[in-house]
């Protein structure tokens, strides 16, 4: 069967970004960031090419690498919604490695600005392959890649600190990819299969012969947890709030933004794709619903507590990242769809707070005590726009993403029923009203008409790369707020295509 | 039932070592304070998985490698390669991850001069006070 020219993009979303990483770790600092920039754009405009065609013909389709046939061969799969969700996960990279284009050369020194480039490259590759593939060993093996590159994102400052929080990061993840590989090793002994559908036939046959049941779901529960401590799931997110508020500003709007959320949508497909629901979200459904509901309060409850800028923006993360766990323990496809649609509004609104907050610390001279930072927004407008509607958006005011996303979570829980409905319902109010605790007195505080403590920064020449994303930033979260309906839409017809 | 036990054990061999080596490393790599003492918790973590694998791909008798030298084409002659094939990539995977592990540590010891995490810790707190 010869492929549309279209049908090809998958392969290339993968390859181009790991042969751009390569090129720019032998460039020097600003053709390489040059690179980088255009590599994002093209990476961003083929997601939307493959969207384009995947939504209008409403189709999904395998691509066999080398065309080799299962079971031994690999292969990438893409339909509406790994189309979707590669947009955004690709637009934020884009938009933050603009946006904080002028942070990077403050943080990072020019002669290791080609290896941020190089990893750039690495974690775009990685995000391409964890959305397209249709492998559970392919998606160790990036999963391990975006590990990596995730670390020397973090370290990339050369600061103490920072390669601490590295180190940390590195253990725990390794941790978890530990179990996510141990688990994938037993299935693979069960089934001997690693390819999605032939996984999720073989999966099917030894339910209904009722042979080795409690192996199988030991093996699911094993990668479930390894990607849940990878996300940072409420206790296990300890690595979490270092590993944001010491990286550089792009860094920590990548981490939270891309390489979390990223494997959040891989437990998805391993559980719609290869698991079914009755094998897996049902199975350990509860105990997700638990540990989510207790990081939902608790996250936020953190939150309040810090009287750092990064750290609160941090800790509000973890609170997000169990909230979209909640969606995925309702178990129904209305749930999953409102966890996906909940990982682009967050990430539409985190990179902002997080490349924002860079300029605004700035203003003040570098500080990043909240109190230091009194009428920050004042001194830099833009920046202060942006982190007001990226809060408003966290809180769920309506008209911006974050609104659509609890809108749609609650709408699943109502029509889910059952014990969880009043349960979420609850979470959702309790977790708004935190939010708005937490973020509208960050607001309230960066607003304040008190003089700044710190010295003003020098008055610099207009950055317009930061101008212009923070432009789309803030349109990426109205569009998500006003035009959430298709968007939803087209997210349950790629599910839809999923089984 | 401890006879029943040991059975198992004795059935099972290969796993059982893997899963010990899986317990042990995570344990160390999970608990241990000193940096490189993670690390070799780390390889043995994966070497336990490499085991496991490899275990399932060796199917016992006279079969040999996949490899078509002597005109034999009955794939029952042949060990299933799919497994050694995950293996390898797998000590790939875990090889580079120790290179940056190592990396960072030698970084974090001529900054700190030491590899305990919790007194790498205590300093960076002194460090931001």
């Amino acid at each position: 069967m010869i492929l549309a020219w279209w049908q090809n993009l998958p392969l290339f979303l993968v390859l181009c970004p790991l042969m751009c990483g390569v090129a720019c770790s032998a460039l020097r600092g600003k053709a390489s960031r040059c690179v980088t920039a255009a590599m994002c754009a093209a990476e961003s405009a083929g997601m939307a090419v493959l969207l384009w065609y995947t939504a209008s013909g409403n189709v999904s389709f395998t691509y066999a690498m080398g065309k080799i046939g299962a079971p031994f061969g690999n292969e990438l799969r893409a339909g509406p919604a790994e189309a979707l969700m590669g947009l955004g996960f690709t637009l934020v990279l884009t938009l933050s490695v603009t946006g904080g284009n002028r942070s990077l050369t403050e943080d990072v020194e020019s002669k290791r600005m080609n290896l941020f480039g190089a990893m750039i490259g690495l974690l775009t590759a990685a995000t391409a392959a964890i959305v397209f593939t249709n492998d559970l060993f392919t998606a160790y093996v990036f999963i391990e890649i975006t590990t990596l590159s995730a670390c020397a994102l973090i370290g990339v400052t050369n600061r103490g600190r920072a390669l601490f929080s590295s180190a940390r990061y590195m253990v725990m993840n390794l941790l978890g990819s530990g179990l996510f590989l141990l688990g994938l090793s037993m299935l693979y002994a069960l089934t001997g299969q690693l390819l999605f559908p032939q996984l999720a036939s073989a999966v099917d046959a030894l339910i209904a012969e009722n042979r080795y049941s409690v192996s199988m779901y030991l093996s699911f529960l094993l990668m479930g947890l390894g990607l849940c401590i990878k996300s940072a799931l409420y206790p296990f997110h300890t690595w979490l709030p270092d590993a944001y508020s010491n990286a550089t500003a792009v860094s920590g709007a990548l981490l939270s933004s891309l390489v979390s959320k990223l494997y959040i949508f891989l437990l998805i497909k391993i559980a719609l794709r290869a698991a079914g629901e009755e094998a897996f979200i049902h199975r350990i459904g509860d105990v997700l619903f638990l540990y989510a509901a207790v990081g939902t309060v608790l996250g936020s409850v953190h939150a309040l507590y810090q009287r750092k800028l990064s750290r609160v923006i941090a800790y509000s993360s973890v609170a997000q990242i169990a909230c979209v766990y909640l969606g995925i323990a309702l178990g129904s496809g209305e749930g999953i769809a409102a966890a996906l649609f909940y990982i682009l509004a967050h990430s539409a609104a985190k990179s902002m707070l997080f490349v924002t907050s860079h300029k605004l610390r700035r203003a003040c001279g570098g500080a990043d005590g909240l109190e230091d930072l009194r009428g920050a927004a004042r001194r830099s407008p833009l920046a202060g726009l942006a982190f007001l509607a990226g809060a408003c958006s966290l809180v769920g005011i309506p008209g911006l993403g974050g609104f659509a996303a609890k809108m749609y979570l609650a709408q699943a829980a109502i029509g889910g029923g059952g014990w969880r409905m009043p349960a979420l319902l609850g979470l959702l109010a309790v977790s708004t009203t935190l939010n708005a605790a937490y973020m509208l007195r960050t607001a309230l505080i960066l607003y304040s008409r008190d003089k700044p403590a710190g010295e003003a920064g020098k008055p610099k020449a207009r950055d317009a790369a930061f101008a212009a994303a923070t432009a789309v930033m803030i349109g990426l979260n109205l569009f998500l707020g006003f035009c959430g309906r298709p968007v939803i839409e087209l997210i349950h017809r790629g599910l839809a295509l999923f089984s | 039932m401890l006879r029943h036990v040991t059975e198992l054990v004795n059935q099972h061999l290969d796993e059982v070592a893997a899963l010990i080596l899986f317990g042990v490393g995570f344990t160390m790599l999970l608990l241990d304070k000193n940096l490189i003492k993670k690390i070799i918790g780390f390889s043995m973590m994966d070497s336990g998985i490499y085991l496991f694998l490899a275990s399932y791909g060796y199917i016992g008798g006279l079969r040999s490698a996949p490899v078509y030298t002597n005109g034999v084409t009955d794939p029952a002659a042949y060990v299933n390669p799919l497994p050694a094939g995950l293996v390898l990539t797998g000590i790939v995977v875990s090889v580079s991850v120790t290179a940056v592990m190592l990396g960072l540590t030698v970084r974090l010891y001529q900054r700190y001069h030491t590899l305990d995490m919790d007194e790498i810790a205590e300093q960076i707190r002194k460090e931001g006070k």
